[in-house]
């Protein structure tokens, strides 16, 4: 015990002298979760479009007038012909064009009947959807406008009700998200690049050979990564409720407890990548390269699962990530309890366990 | 005595580390050919001093010229004239025998036909044609150490320098190696060596006594134990160092 | 010149000596490739729905089919009562829940008027808020439907009618994959790239090997390119990997030059590379330099527009994303395959990732000390 002791003390040592990756390691969560918060977000504001207006009469005017004071887009540029069209877009200036057929008010007042076109830029083609839409509600608000005196007789009216998060704040979903990707990552590629440089070095061998068993080196290797990774919890966890207005509906005991497992999970998973690796490099691309894109777009932060083709189904579900997210919304958010989760509280267990044996096993085999 | 070509010739050469003196002050000659031994403790200050000759490490004042250049302004000449050898190893573990030859041959401007030349009987010297194809790695360490000092003279340098060659070898392979030094020696490499086994100290043919970054002693060895009265350079090296303050 | 021939060489030894790294660096990227862009998928069209219906009548059957027939949405249960409904939600069961209150479809009749209730799962704010809407239009359709049928006349003065017709331009058939598939790889490239490269020179500085590099006459620019040029090799073949993979298996052929996608990749990559490289003279330790990567690669991918729109950020992450090489990359990759931009196009994003690539080599070159 005294020993480990002395181990775990070395290891802070190690730690603690350097400053950069210490700093690294506490503001990363930091800055992540301020970009999170604050920076992506998926809301329209401010879209640069362009205008071809071939009537340019006062309907039209009023319009464009209508479109400009929405705070979705930003009328970029006017351009004169459709040959400009294609060259806005391609010079990436703009997202969106609204071309307006020639003599746009008379047709309109005669033949009650006028064209409007919205062009999409559909690189993106979520963006594109959306943004289309939103330009055609504007127009079709005018519309609603000149016909004031003609709404239909029967309403039925629909009363809304946002359940957890009534104003919509993005926070909500990326929360949990950024959570659980920052301690998965920064956790296995802090434990798995610690022991596999002891390889590397050659300082495991001696390591080896002392009276120490190798279950409590690989322990005092992981104990201050589990430290700092406790500091980085309780930084997210202040910010999110702090800073990003974040509640916590459930029990906080329970919100850290299943964080401490999945914690303890991701370490795991470091500890197995150490035992398959010889060089920190492929440690670092398993770890960083090997996990960072799966678990973005697999975990269900990113896309919804539900969505996804069915073998990619099944691969999300050996994404730790998923479960702890599930986890995260069901107990900070939804406020459910114990009973509600104990299916994605097995689970994560069971990965770690596995983790864990297989690391053993391997271990094993190479002190032989 | 004829007058002798100087090689290496520094004067109150000094490196600082904040407050910390760790070469103070150290002026010293060495001549062509010879083999100059430059001991000291742990930490006296001999690596310090031995950067600064090479060129990797500025001096904070004094005065120093190796093979003629000078160290602050012509520290590129002066490698294109030296060869150097760590007490790490440090060879590229991840290539072969053949490969490292090749690598540092190239890097000091050889031709092809020169690195073959060289190759072929670096390794018919070290005996290592079973090896020759095998990585770095899988050398045990005191051929690995006969190999770089091989490779760090393999484009014939006026001046080799060593820090601490024999660190962790067999007295076996030490005693190979000093054969290999004096071979160095006699083609008229001059061989600066820094080392803290006394007993090799015997087998250069000057020795300087480093003792808290200062320069104690410059002499030959036979020429220290008559002045110091000591039967051995280890009681001379001994009698010296007792006053020292740093170490380990 | 020759010294650094003698330096590529041993580059390239040491890396394909490494058969793992090699696998690593060429087998992952590949597989990402294969399969993550099949989970990019944010097409609205299994919104799971609950229906807790008090009324039972002909026209609450009516609404609920056609919501169901929308095509957006997915009925996966009627619940008895809200609570139980409610319970599918915290299971995640179902995103939404439509309560049609008892006399639904009498008021409808009698007082022209009638009410329904929509609870949805707002913890993603956005998708709430568009099951929401496409479930308020669907509603509105139904009343207009009843209108129509009710009134049964024509009307009597016709409307004004702007006619709106929207078109999707450079990618008509909205294929997300277009859109993913060039950012993935632009991701992918980057991190191995820059990972390769931030270890490598600390890796030297660890085994002591660079300090038997230092007392050889080579020059720094001579050794930063040896290192540059190997790793710029490989990032090419691994994009060149990734382009004919979506090639084959996504049928995405660039637009736009192919000759000048490789020519801005290839500044692109000894932008980044040189990066790398700074990092590692900066780094004491490969776990120091591996910690710093891993923070820049995060804010340069999270900012890099791959996940969420560049324009759609406040003005102060704006300005960051302006530094970001990594949004360059993945801008220019969309804009040349979907969009066929030409180089004139592209012009200042030319610019900018050369001026990066210049800074961060000389930089490299500058910080690289052949001192201790």
């Amino acid at each position: 015990m005294k020993q480990l002791l002395t181990f775990i003390k070395k290891e802070f040592h190690h730690i603690l002298r350097d400053t950069r990756s210490l700093l690294v390691l506490l503001a990363l969560p930091i800055v992540q979760l301020l970009i999170f918060g604050f920076a992506i977000t998926n809301e329209i504001r401010n879209s640069n479009i362009a205008i071809l207006d071939n009537a340019k009469d006062e309907t039209t005017q009023k319009i464009i007038t209508k479109i400009e004071n929405s705070k979705y887009f930003d009328i970029d540029r006017t351009l004169t012909t459709n040959n400009q069209i294609e060259e806005a877009f391609k010079s990436g200036k703009i997202k969106l064009a609204v071309v307006f057929q020639t003599n746009f008010q008379n047709v309109l007042a005669h033949t009650n009947k006028a064209q409007v076109q919205i062009i999409a830029d559909a690189t993106d083609p979520n963006q594109a959807t959306t943004l289309a839409n939103y330009a055609n509600a504007i127009i079709m608000d005018y519309q609603n406008d000149l016909n004031e005196t003609n709404k239909p007789p029967y309403t039925i009216s629909a009363e809304i009700r946002m359940l957890y998060n009534p104003e919509l704040k993005g926070a909500y979903s990326s929360v949990p998200g950024v959570m659980g990707m920052i301690l998965l990552l920064i956790s296995t590629m802090m434990t798995s690049i610690s022991i596999v440089k002891e390889k590397e070095l050659g300082t495991m061998e001696i390591l080896l050979v002392s009276p120490i068993k190798p279950l409590m080196i690989i322990l005092s290797k992981v104990v201050p990564y589990f430290v700092i990774s406790l500091v980085n919890i309780a930084t997210i966890l202040l910010l999110s409720v702090f800073v990003l207005g974040m509640p916590i509906q459930g029990s906080l005991f329970l919100l850290i407890v299943v964080t401490v497992l999945y914690l303890i999970c991701a370490l795991s998973l470091g500890i197995l990548i150490s035992t398959v690796t010889e060089s920190q490099l492929a440690a670092m691309l398993l770890s960083l390269l090997g996990l960072m894109l799966p678990v973005v777009m697999l975990s269900g932060y990113a896309f919804p699962i539900a969505n996804m083709p069915v073998v990619l189904q099944a691969l999300s579900n050996i994404v730790p990530a998923k479960w702890y997210i599930i986890l995260v919304k069901s107990v900070m958010i939804k406020g459910l309890g114990l009973s509600a989760i104990w299916n994605e509280v097995l689970i994560l267990t069971a990965m770690t366990i596995f983790f864990l044996f297989v690391s053993l096993k391997r271990f094993k085999i190479r002190l032989q | 005595m004829t007058q002798k070509e100087i090689v290496i010739k520094t004067n109150k050469l000094t490196k600082k580390f904040g407050d910390f003196i760790a070469a103070n002050e150290i002026t010293f000659e060495v001549y062509k050919g010879e083999i100059f031994g430059f001991l000291g403790a742990n930490g006296a200050g001999k690596t310090t001093a031995m950067k600064m000759l090479i060129g990797i490490s500025k001096p904070s004042y004094g005065y120093a010229q190796i093979a003629g250049y000078d160290v602050y302004k012509e520290t590129e000449l002066i490698k294109k004239n030296i060869g150097y050898m760590s007490q790490k190893f440090s060879l590229y573990e991840d290539l072969t025998i053949k490969e490292n030859i090749h690598l540092f041959g190239g890097i000091y401007g050889l031709s092809e036909e020169q690195i073959k030349t060289k190759r072929e009987a670096l390794i018919d010297k070290l005996d290592l044609h079973s090896q020759a194809d095998k990585l770095v790695a899988s050398l045990p360490l005191g051929w690995k150490q006969k190999l770089a000092f091989s490779i760090a003279i393999v484009h014939k340098p006026k001046i080799i320098f060593l820090d601490e060659p024999t660190g962790g070898v067999d007295p076996i392979t030490r005693r190979q190696f000093w054969d290999m030094i004096y071979e160095a020696a006699a083609n008229g490499i001059t061989v600066f060596v820094t080392t803290h086994y006394m007993d090799e100290a015997e087998y250069c043919n000057r020795v300087s006594i480093m003792v808290d970054g200062v320069i104690q002693a410059i002499d030959s060895p036979d020429g220290l134990k008559r002045k110091y009265n000591a039967q051995s350079m280890e009681e001379v090296f001994l009698m010296l160092a007792r006053g020292a303050k740093r170490g380990e | 010149m020759r010294t650094l021939l003698f330096l590529l060489r041993k580059e390239f030894l040491q890396i394909f000596r490494n058969k793992l790294i090699l696998r690593l660096i060429f087998v992952m990227p590949v597989f990402q490739l294969l399969l993550l862009p099949y989970a990019a998928n944010y097409e609205m069209k299994n919104i799971l729905l609950s229906v807790v219906d008090h009324d039972h009548s002909e026209y609450s059957r009516k609404m609920v089919d056609k919501i169901t027939a929308s095509g957006y949405f997915k009925l996966v249960n009627v619940s008895q009562t809200y609570d139980d409904a409610l319970k599918l939600i915290e299971k995640d069961k179902a995103d939404l829940i439509l309560e049609i209150p008892q006399n639904f479809e009498k008021d409808l009749i009698r007082e022209d008027q009638t009410m329904v209730m929509i609870s949805a799962n707002a913890i993603n704010g956005q998708t709430a808020g568009l099951a929401v809407s496409y479930s308020n239009s669907i509603i509105r359709d139904f009343i207009n439907d009843i209108s129509a049928e009710w009134i049964q006349q024509p009307r009597l003065n016709p409307q004004p009618l702007i006619e709106v017709t929207s078109s999707n331009w450079f990618n008509p058939q909205m294929n997300y994959k277009y859109f993913i598939v060039p950012g993935v790889l632009a991701l992918l490239v980057t991190l191995v790239g820059f990972i390769l490269t931030s270890l490598n020179i600390v890796k030297e500085k660890e085994a002591g090997t660079i300090e038997q590099l230092n007392v050889t006459p080579i020059k720094k620019y001579q050794f930063i390119l040896g290192k540059l040029i190997p790793f710029w090799i490989l990032g090419m073949v691994v994009l060149s990997i990734g382009f004919l993979v979506s090639f084959l298996f996504y049928g995405i052929f660039p637009a736009g030059s192919l000759v000048v996608g490789f020519l801005f990749a290839g500044i692109y990559l000894i932008a980044l590379l040189g990066f790398g490289l700074l990092t590692s003279t900066f780094a004491e330790s490969q776990q120091q330099a591996m910690f710093v990567a891993y923070f820049f690669m995060m804010i340069f991918v999270l900012l890099g527009g791959l996940f969420a729109p560049i324009e759609n950020m406040p003005d102060w992450a704006k300005y960051l994303t302006y530094i970001n090489p990594v949004g360059y990359l993945i801008d220019a990759m969309r804009m040349l395959i979907l969009k066929g931009s030409s180089f004139w196009d592209l012009r200042m994003h030319f610019l900018i990732v050369l001026g990066f690539a210049v800074l961060f080599n000389t930089l490299a070159i500058l910080n690289y000390k052949k001192t201790t």
